[in-house]
């Protein structure tokens, strides 16, 4: 999968502004954000001058011309605090994803640099009630007319639904001669006619970040919003949640996985039983143990994958593999520092109750681990 | 206009590691060794101000340490900040230097840029916290200076209305430049550094200067042997814990906490 990873001078700089940042700036109300739900938006433009929204994206449109590897910092950092947050900027960044790669040059030029500077928030709706991975099964509809396009239908659990200015939207534009969806993708810009913002979902964890339905109810749009060419939907998509998509919810998880390993040793050198710390007892290091070598492992195996894919090689399958373990250990973790913490584990006070929501939502977030494992077990029994 | 500010930064042990800083029992200083380093934070107020006045008038900011050549990364930092250019004072023959000999050295080598309008810094450092070295740097360099610097506006061409804290209040002043400035956090609130500061650092120039860099510079100034002040005795605070257990009704429990804690400095 790659040669062992180590971070570069700038990439440690910037690790250390980033988490700089997130201390200033989420840590202190990333509990307000997860009690009352909601997704900070105000702070988008401030996520834009430290350069965490146009990571990615190239100078001359806006970005910082940095890679994935510099991308996955930002997000780690920031779920350490707050993964809600890191959801969204992570779904932001599968807008951009779409555009950069497959949009037009026009398209890069307008989108690109309002998504980089945090001027504008951008989202990406392709899950219907029809399930999120049954990817050519999708019924939202858009219709060629004359002027351009007419989008109908509904899409669900989309993050940014509501906050979200760019929409990048998968719809179906037809079907092939085996009965197969054809499948576009659209830009459509809030406040569209026929673009409106459906329920807004009550998760169990990654609140801070706005989950709910996008509603195409007649929504007509340009010829020029269609990104690439009528059937390149599947590839656009795919490929923003496949590679994108994962390393966003595996740095996510690394930074629970982070905060668990802070927490428990913070709470095991500061809480006294029977005379001493609780982090002189072995059965408290042990989960310890566990916590830090779960968390070693899927950093790892995150930006091994960022590195994979900044060199330009395909990182399906390593971006799999990360995301099944990160999300699955940082449920573990999560666990393992509230067993550390006994009864203060379970007060919400405490951070740890918030980690394990966050960690449990992020297992279905950008495919479930059922789905990774069957991305894996097919590229293994295909190429191992 | 357009203004040459240098701003001094110091690079401190970072708070973060406090639990493993020690005092040398011989020389009575801070143990650095395997302890990162941050800029003192209130030199990060100093360089955002300076970097606003930059933006307001023009020309230049140079950030200035005197420290080892690990302090290269706090400089690196500055500039990712925007600073324009960065200066580090690393010599063996510096080691030692108490606060006398630290702003001789540094003005030494401010002298030597020749177009200083400004000179800030913190008021004082987070480590020793002495306060001493804005005045000091001010008499060598034979420029006004002021302490303690909370707000500074302009009252036309290189003429500031400035304004330093006191405990029960404030002092106005009004200084043309040059000038030396202390000052103080409420100053301004230092930017956030951004990926692309960083990007643009790395090909901004660092200049590394040595005792026999510098002109003019006097042994019997710098280090150790231009250091009049000596550390006397410094002991870590003991921050062990331990219980007692209090008797008593619940009245006199109350009492005898209350009493603890009034014995321990806090008034309630």
């Amino acid at each position: 999968m790659g040669a062992v990873f180590k971070f570069t001078e700038e990439q440690e700089m910037i690790r250390k502004a980033a988490r700089e940042f997130a201390e200033a700036e989420i840590a202190p109300y990333a509990a307000e954000w997860d009690s009352k739900d909601i997704c900070p938006v105000e702070l988008w433009p401030m996520l834009g001058e430290v350069g965490a929204t146009g990571t990615f994206v190239p100078e001359a449109y806006g970005g910082v011309g940095l890679g994935h590897v510099e991308r996955a910092i930002f997000i780690e950092e920031i779920s350490r605090y707050s993964a809600g947050l890191g959801i969204a900027l992570m779904t932001h960044h599968l807008a951009i994803e779409a555009i950069l790669r497959f949009g037009s040059e026009e398209q890069k030029n307008k989108y690109l640099p309002i998504l980089c500077s945090g001027e504008k928030i951008g989202g990406l709706s392709v899950t219907e009630p029809g399930g999120g991975s049954d990817f050519a099964g999708q019924a939202a509809s858009a219709e060629k007319i004359d002027s351009g396009w007419v989008l109908n239908g509904r899409k669900c659990f989309i993050t940014n639904a509501g906050i979200a200015d760019i929409n990048v939207i998968i719809c179906k534009t037809g079907e092939d001669e085996k009965g197969r969806g054809i499948l576009s993708a659209f830009i459509v810009e809030t406040g569209t006619e026929g673009l409106k913002p459906g329920r807004h979902e009550n998760k169990l964890g990654l609140r801070g970040s706005i989950t709910g339905d996008v509603i195409l109810d007649n929504c007509k749009i340009g010829d020029d919003a269609i990104i690439g060419k009528d059937g390149d939907g599947a590839k656009i998509g795919m490929g923003a949640i496949g590679e994108v998509g994962r390393a966003g919810m595996t740095a996510i998880c690394v930074g629970i996985l982070r905060a668990c390993c802070e927490d428990a040793v913070k709470f095991a050198k500061e809480r006294i039983v029977a005379g001493k710390p609780i982090s002189k007892y072995q059965a408290i290091q042990f989960e310890i143990a566990d916590i830090r070598t779960d968390y070693e492992a899927a950093k790892a195996l995150l930006y091994t994958a960022a590195s994979i894919k900044d060199e330009g090689k395909p990182a399906t399958t390593a971006f799999a593999v990360a995301k099944y373990f990160a999300t699955e250990a940082a449920v573990r973790g999560a666990k393992r520092c509230m067993d550390a913490m006994g009864g203060y584990g379970i007060v919400n006070e405490y951070a740890v109750g918030r980690y394990l929501r966050d960690a449990l939502a992020s297992i279905p977030s950008g495919g479930t681990s059922h789905i990774q494992k069957l991305i894996i077990a097919g590229d293994t029994l295909k190429n191992f | 206009m357009s203004l040459h500010i240098v701003v001094c930064i110091k690079p401190v042990p970072d708070p973060d590691h406090y639990d493993r800083v020690t005092i040398a029992p011989d020389t009575k200083r801070i143990v650095r060794e395997g302890i990162p380093t941050v800029i003192n934070a209130v030199d990060k107020c100093a360089l955002e101000k300076a970097l606003q006045l930059r933006a307001q008038y023009g020309g230049k900011v140079t950030v200035i340490t005197m420290s080892l050549p690990s302090a290269d990364t706090n400089l690196r930092e500055a500039l990712a900040m925007g600073a324009d250019e960065g200066i580090l004072l690393t010599d063996r023959a510096f080691a030692g230097a108490d606060t006398l000999a630290t702003s001789y050295t540094l003005a030494k080598a401010i002298s030597q840029l020749g177009d200083a309008d400004l000179v800030m810094l913190g008021a004082e450092s987070a480590d020793g916290a002495t306060g001493q070295v804005p005045s000091q740097l001010g008499e060598w360099l034979k420029m006004p200076h002021l302490w303690n610097v909370f707000s500074i506006e302009d009252v036309e061409e290189k003429k500031y209305r400035i304004k330093t804290k006191y405990e029960n209040g404030y002092k106005e002043w009004e200084g043309t430049l040059p000038l030396v400035l202390g000052v103080s956090r409420e100053l301004a609130k230092p930017r956030h550094i951004g990926a692309m500061g960083i990007i643009k650092a790395k090909n901004k120039p660092i200049t590394v200067l040595g005792k026999n860099d510098i002109c003019g510079i006097e042994d019997e100034y710098i280090g150790l042997s231009g250091s009049p002040t000596q550390a006397g005795e410094i002991r870590t605070p003991e921050m062990g814990r331990s219980g007692h257990k209090l008797e008593g009704t619940t009245e006199e429990i109350g009492i005898q906490i209350l009493e603890k804690i009034r014995a321990g400095g806090i008034t309630i």
